[in-house]
Parts: C-alpha cells; structure tokens; sequence
C-alpha cells in the first residue's frame, strides 16, 4: 500500500479489547435500534422514495432531529470531558480528509444503491427481521460489493 | 399506550431515539454508531483473501457491532410481531409517481412486485436488489461509512468528511430516483 493512502486513510479499526461482558447489552441496544428503524418506518423503500422526491418532510425532520440530538449530546459529552462506564476518556476518533474523493465518489455510489434497494445497511438487516427475507440477498450482494472495494482499495483515488 | 406502540412512531420520537443511539454507545465503550463496517467485518471473518483492508483483529474490534446487527434483525422482528400489518402511509403525490413507474403493490415496507425472491429473475427486481444492494456494500467501504456512521455519528461530530459524503448520498439517491428507475421499473 502507498504511503499516501496510508496517510489518507484510518488503517484498521480500533482495537481496544473487547470486554465479553459488554456483549448482551450491545444485543439490547441492537433491538432497540432495529424497533426504531420498524416503527419510524425508515426502513421502508416507500418513504425514501417519498424523501428522494421531496414530497414530505418525514425524513428529513427524522435525520435532522436525530443528528441534533447526537450533536447536542457529543457536545456536551466533550464538554463535560465525560468517561464511558469503564473510566475511559470518551473520544471520537476524526475521520481523516485526505482529498474528500473517497467521501465525495463512495458517498455517491452508496446513495445510488440507497435509492434502488430503498435501504442503508441498518435497515437492510431489519428489513429481514420484518420477513423481508429476499434482503438477505442484498446483504450478500452488498458483501461482495464491500469485498471488491477491499480488492481495488490500493487502486482507487482516496 | 398501546396504540402508541402499535401505530407508526412520529418523527418527533423516532428522530431523537436514532440520535440518543450516539451517546449511549460512546458511553458504554467508547463505540461510535456506525453499521456499515460490519460489511467489512463480515468480510475480514468469511474470506479476508489476505487483503490488506480484511486483515485486522475483528472479533476484537468488530464482534460488539456484529451483535448490534443481530439485535437489529431481532429488533424488526420483534416490532413486526406487534403492530397492525404495516401498511406505510406516505404521500398522494409520492404513490402516483410511483403507480406511473408501474408499481402497484402498496403494502407492505417495500413493493412485493420488486422485493420477493422470484422477483430477481426480472431485470427490475434483480437490479432493486443485487445491483442496489452490490452499490450500497461498495459505496459505504468507499465512503467508510453510511447513514448511521457519516449522517448520524459524523454530522454530530461536526466533521466536513461526513458532510462530503451525506452530500454524496444525497447525489447518488436522486439521481437513481429521478433517471434509473424510469428506465429499469
């Protein structure tokens, strides 16, 4: 691998350890996640239809009041200098630039796999989970979509 | 209560309930909300191929948002179990554009005509679903990272690299609306 794209790109993930303890409570907040994704409906390929078309505002008051609520709390965990339940200092590691290509054409490219599937990752896995069985299709496929990404990556402009 | 549970969530509710997922996995481990790298977790632990980008520790860094994922579908499973069948009421204006484009099933999260598994041996059902999905599993290791990780988590964060990006969403997403899918439904 270049040492550009070294330096334009996080390497691997974090890797903090994992205390095992910590499992069940991530499978909570996971069937939280998956309830809201059912019963906000953004799961549904109708509504980002009706959001691409701008002919309501659901999402968009969805999304936005989602990422208020995230800023105002990442503001105020910053601020109070906050440490997660085990004493850690909470940081977020910050999403290296580089020339923007990669979140300028990646973004694109997700956004027109959005649009046709009518589902982001999260929603992929719910759709699933609410019988929508033939998305476990578009999981696989999008496994081999992130799998040929893995292949190209010291090809393509970061 | 129990109509609010079975009727869909308002966006005044189900807004800051995607948001409150932020801080609570920043607290309970320092995680950042993010789905889309379990693509590449999924990848790293079922065949890596000895490339670079599949060649890190992904029980260590990974396995607490692979079962964030399994809750997830447990989660739309369980929220299918109580509520009257989901029937999305979006927009008069939204259902006509739609009905032009030769959809016709309205019930339902997504339209059977494209979403059933007999529907991917036509041309609209297999690019709804394998090309769609092939384009979101690139576009997000791309982007390294999707509505929760660059929408949500990075907007909150206040980072330019995820604004790039939910620009791009927003490109890619109307540009299939407006001039795939006419061609393709």
């Amino acid at each position: 691998m270049s040492t550009a794209l070294a330096a334009n790109q996080p390497a691997n993930p974090d890797r903090r350890a994992q205390p095992w303890i910590a499992l069940p409570i991530y499978l909570l907040l996971g069937i939280g996640f998956g309830i809201t994704l059912t019963k906000s409906e953004v799961l549904s390929w109708f509504r980002i239809q009706e959001m691409f078309r701008f002919q309501s505002p659901r999402m968009y008051e969805i999304i936005g009041s989602a990422v208020a609520v995230a800023a105002a709390s990442v503001a105020l965990i910053r601020r109070l200098g906050l440490k997660t339940v085990s004493g850690e200092p909470i940081a977020i590691p910050p999403k290296s630039l580089g020339r923007g290509v990669r979140y300028a054409v990646g973004g694109t490219i997700f956004g027109l796999g959005w649009a046709l599937t009518g589902a982001c990752p999260g929603p992929l896995f719910a759709l699933v989970g609410n019988g929508v069985t033939v998305m476990i299709a578009a999981i696989a496929s999008a496994l081999a979509g992130t799998w040929l990404y893995g292949l190209l990556r010291p090809r393509l402009p970061h | 209560m129990a109509s609010f549970v079975a009727a869909p969530w308002p966006w005044y509710v189900a807004g800051p309930v995607i948001g409150f997922f932020v801080p609570a996995l920043l607290i309970l481990g320092n995680r950042v909300f993010g789905v889309s790298s379990n693509l590449r977790h999924l990848c790293s632990a079922a065949f890596p191929a000895r490339l670079e980008y599949f060649r890190y520790d992904w029980k260590r860094t990974g396995l607490w948002n692979l079962v964030f994922v399994a809750g997830i579908l447990l989660g739309g499973f369980l929220a299918a179990r109580w509520g009257v069948p989901l029937n999305v009421a979006i927009s008069e204006q939204t259902r006509l554009a739609l009905t032009r484009l030769g959809i016709h099933d309205f019930s339902g999260l997504a339209p059977h005509e494209l979403f059933r598994w007999s529907a991917l041996l036509t041309v609209r059902g297999f690019v709804s679903v394998i090309v769609g999905g092939f384009l979101v599993g690139f576009g997000t290791a791309y982007a390294g990272g999707c509505t929760s990780g660059h929408a949500i988590s990075g907007l909150a964060a206040l980072q330019l690299s995820s604004l790039i990006a939910v620009v791009g969403f927003f490109a890619g997403g109307l540009i299939a609306t407006h001039f795939l899918l006419p061609l393709f439904l």
